[in-house]
């Protein structure tokens, strides 16, 4: 069984603000049937303010749905429409005080609702913007559809490469086969019926990196270093972590991680994927280390 | 407040007597049974005994044909790949879409290899079209493998006329016994089923022991080689604590056995009578009037299953259910939807499987206990509505994909 905190538990047997509410003028009903999670949020929203004045929610699902309903129902009562919208699936996970990684779903659920009824209550069209696929890697909670999108849109290759994008398959490795099997489902729509499928970008033999046309000074080096810094800053930001430039001496470049970052069982892989891109990025062939590994200074 | 544990088709407890069996395998009896010295050859006559009670349980002709495995996995997984090994000509398995993931799992990998998988479908009560079966069983067919009954509703399959059918176009049989060993008389001498594969923690016998029945003159190969443990059909040093406490546990089923389709079977029908009574929009799943005597499956619609599962635990009593939630995945039971139950009834599914331990006294606190907190559910359900179910669920309530 899952292992739920006591504050999902208590929400889930005592859940607020349950059942219709008579004066809502927003409703947002998310969710489906077919996954066993359906919510509808309706909100009584005061007109002059926009402030919502009650919360009201009926779940067809599970604990961790129910309680992360009612939690989202407390939380957004008092707040005006735009300060709702900040609320997003991980404060409603941190309320709770935390989601087994199978059932954050349910969270995303809520911060969905909230999103639908607040549309609804504007007259808004709201789209659903989140594809949630089968969870393929139980360690870092990582979903089939996040991991075909980011093997697309990177053109990768191997499960290597995809742990270093996505950390899914760099915990206990159970879900390597189900990487693998995204991979090669890919690699065929790539080829497309009836084409011929191109060669394969084999990670073995990396398209050599572009020579730069002058040699770069150290003040450019140091720009195209940053740039690539921030690029990956909001994958890290994401995850509570944050990476920031320590020092260039030669073809090593320290970097401090802070944050979640700091002490991370993928320290290694996250360094691995900086470097991937600061080799691409610079044309030559430099080495990515966090900053503990810099000498010391006589 | 004494705990209720009503699922007895996901693990049992040990039998008293079982343990008490078992124990001086631990101690005084912890030799090797290969070894030549005096405290091999003692635990060498325990597991012989042993192999003959399981014997005798399964009504096979000799005792040899009893391979004792690690648990009903390792038979399955078995059972197949000896069959595909053994006949390479041969590259095709027919089984159920219903079957536990011990074979369904296994088979997805087999058509991930190149072989061809014939997944027999059922109708709205769980019972497949034996028209279809015959059809398929062609000269390319290495091994049908299908249950004797179905873990999460307690639907019996014909297996012995199947086997029967198979056997008379030369294709090997097997069965996934898991749930029915202990529960219903097998005699497998007067069956053409030549390989069964049973699991010793679901008849009060521990976890971590099973069995591979396996017919003599049915051609085989081993998953696992190394000694000569088991004739060289299963390597590896014999279990032998669970091994005497499985043979204690499958005569004590003998003896049971009545019980279990008399007492067992009248509380069961009285709980599930009980529950049916008192609850609209709900129902009884698989085939009702052909099934385990002590499973009793039943949907409860709008409500979702591990939610259910969660209130009755707080009242001290275990089931289990069919929902995506408690299966891990994003979808419900394969069974339900296999029986073409419809989502709003499949997340709702609760297993109440019973055992001779439990008492009238039981069933009647489960009785009770129910109805309020299906109320309860539902009257957070955004299907439901204080008259009922809303006029047109599923128009009333048509989120957005989420």
């Amino acid at each position: 069984m899952w292992e739920y905190s006591d504050k999902v538990r208590e929400h889930f047997f005592n859940p607020r603000n349950s059942g219709p509410l008579e004066e809502a003028n927003g409703i947002g009903d998310v969710g489906s049937i077919q996954c066993g999670d359906a919510l509808r949020l309706m909100l009584k929203v005061e007109p002059e303010t926009e402030i919502i004045l009650d919360a009201h929610f009926q779940t067809f699902g599970c604990g961790s749905a129910i309680a992360s309903s009612s939690a989202l129902t407390e939380m957004v009562k008092g707040l005006t429409l735009d300060e709702a919208l900040k609320v997003s699936n991980q404060d409603i996970a941190d309320f709770l005080d935390g989601l087994p990684p199978e059932k954050m779903h349910c969270s995303v659920m809520g911060r969905e609702a909230l999103q639908a009824a607040i549309a609804n209550y504007r007259g808004e069209e709201w789209s659903d913007d989140h594809e949630e696929g089968a969870l393929i890697c139980k360690c870092f909670a990582i979903d089939a559809v996040m991991i075909e999108d980011v093997v697309n849109a990177n053109n990768l290759n191997t499960v290597e490469e995809v742990t270093f994008y996505t950390k899914a398959g760099g915990g206990c490795a159970a879900c390597h086969e189900g990487i693998e099997e995204i991979l090669a489902k890919v690699k065929a729509s790539r080829a497309g019926p009836g084409e011929v499928s191109p060669p394969p970008a084999c990670p073995a033999t990396p398209e050599a990196p572009k020579p730069p046309s002058k040699k770069l000074s150290i003040v450019e080096k140091i720009k195209v270093i940053e740039e690539v810094l921030a690029s990956v800053r909001p994958m890290l930001q994401r995850d509570h972590g944050d990476v920031e430039l320590a020092d260039v001496q030669g073809k090593k470049i320290y970097v401090h991680l802070k944050g979640a970052c700091s002490g991370c069982m993928m320290e290694a892989a996250t360094l691995g994927g900086i470097q991937q891109k600061m080799i691409e990025s610079l044309g030559e062939l430099v080495q990515v280390l966090p900053s503990s590994h810099m000498p010391v200074e006589a | 407040m004494e705990p209720i544990y009503l699922d007895n088709n996901a693990t049992t407890r040990c039998d008293p007597a079982v343990v008490e069996a078992m124990l001086p395998f631990f101690t005084e009896h912890f030799g090797n049974a290969s070894s030549i010295h005096a405290f091999g050859s003692e635990v060498g006559k325990a597991l012989k005994k042993a192999r003959g009670q399981v014997q005798a349980l399964l009504g096979a002709e000799h005792d040899s044909e009893i391979i004792f495995t690690s648990c009903g996995t390792e038979s399955d997984s078995t059972a197949i790949l000896s069959a595909l090994k053994a006949q390479p000509e041969r590259n095709t398995v027919i089984t159920t879409n219903v079957e536990h993931p011990a074979i369904l799992t296994l088979c997805e990998w087999l058509e991930k290899e190149g072989y061809i998988v014939h997944k027999l479908k059922v109708d709205k009560k769980g019972r497949i079209d034996m028209d279809e079966y015959k059809s398929l069983l062609q000269d390319n067919v290495a091994i049908v493998s299908v249950m004797w009954a179905n873990n999460e509703t307690g639907t019996i399959f014909p297996v012995e006329e199947m086997a029967a059918l198979a056997s008379a176009r030369g294709i090997m049989f097997h069965t996934d016994a898991v749930q029915a060993v202990g529960k219903i008389p097998i005699d497998l001498k007067n069956t053409k089923i030549d390989m069964l594969s049973l699991s010793g923690h679901k008849l009060h016998a521990p976890k971590g022991i099973g069995v591979l029945y396996l017919r003599r003159g049915c051609r085989f190969r081993p998953l696992l080689r190394g000694g000569h443990q088991e004739r060289g059909r299963r390597a590896g040093t014999e279990n032998s604590a669970s091994i005497v406490g499985l043979g204690m546990a499958c005569e004590l089923a003998m003896n049971k056995m009545a019980i279990e389709n008399s007492e067992v079977k009248r509380l069961r029908d009285k709980l599930e009578q009980g529950i049916l009574s008192q609850i609209t929009h709900c129902f009884p799943t698989g085939d009702v009037s052909n099934r385990l005597p002590n499973t009793s499956n039943i949907a409860f619609e709008y409500i979702e299953g591990e939610a259910i599962l969660l209130l009755l635990n707080k009242m001290g009593i275990a089931a289990s259910s069919g929902s995506a939630c408690t299966s891990g995945s994003l979808e419900p039971s394969h069974v339900m939807r296999a029986m073409g139950i419809p989502y709003t009834a499949a997340h709702g599914t609760i297993r109440f499987s019973l055992s001779v331990y439990n008492t009238e006294a039981e069933v009647d606190r489960v009785i009770e206990a129910v109805p309020p907190i299906v109320a309860q559910l539902r009257k957070l359900s955004p299907y439901w509505t204080d008259k009922g179910p809303a006029a047109n669920p599923e128009a009333a309530f048509a989120p957005t994909y989420a």
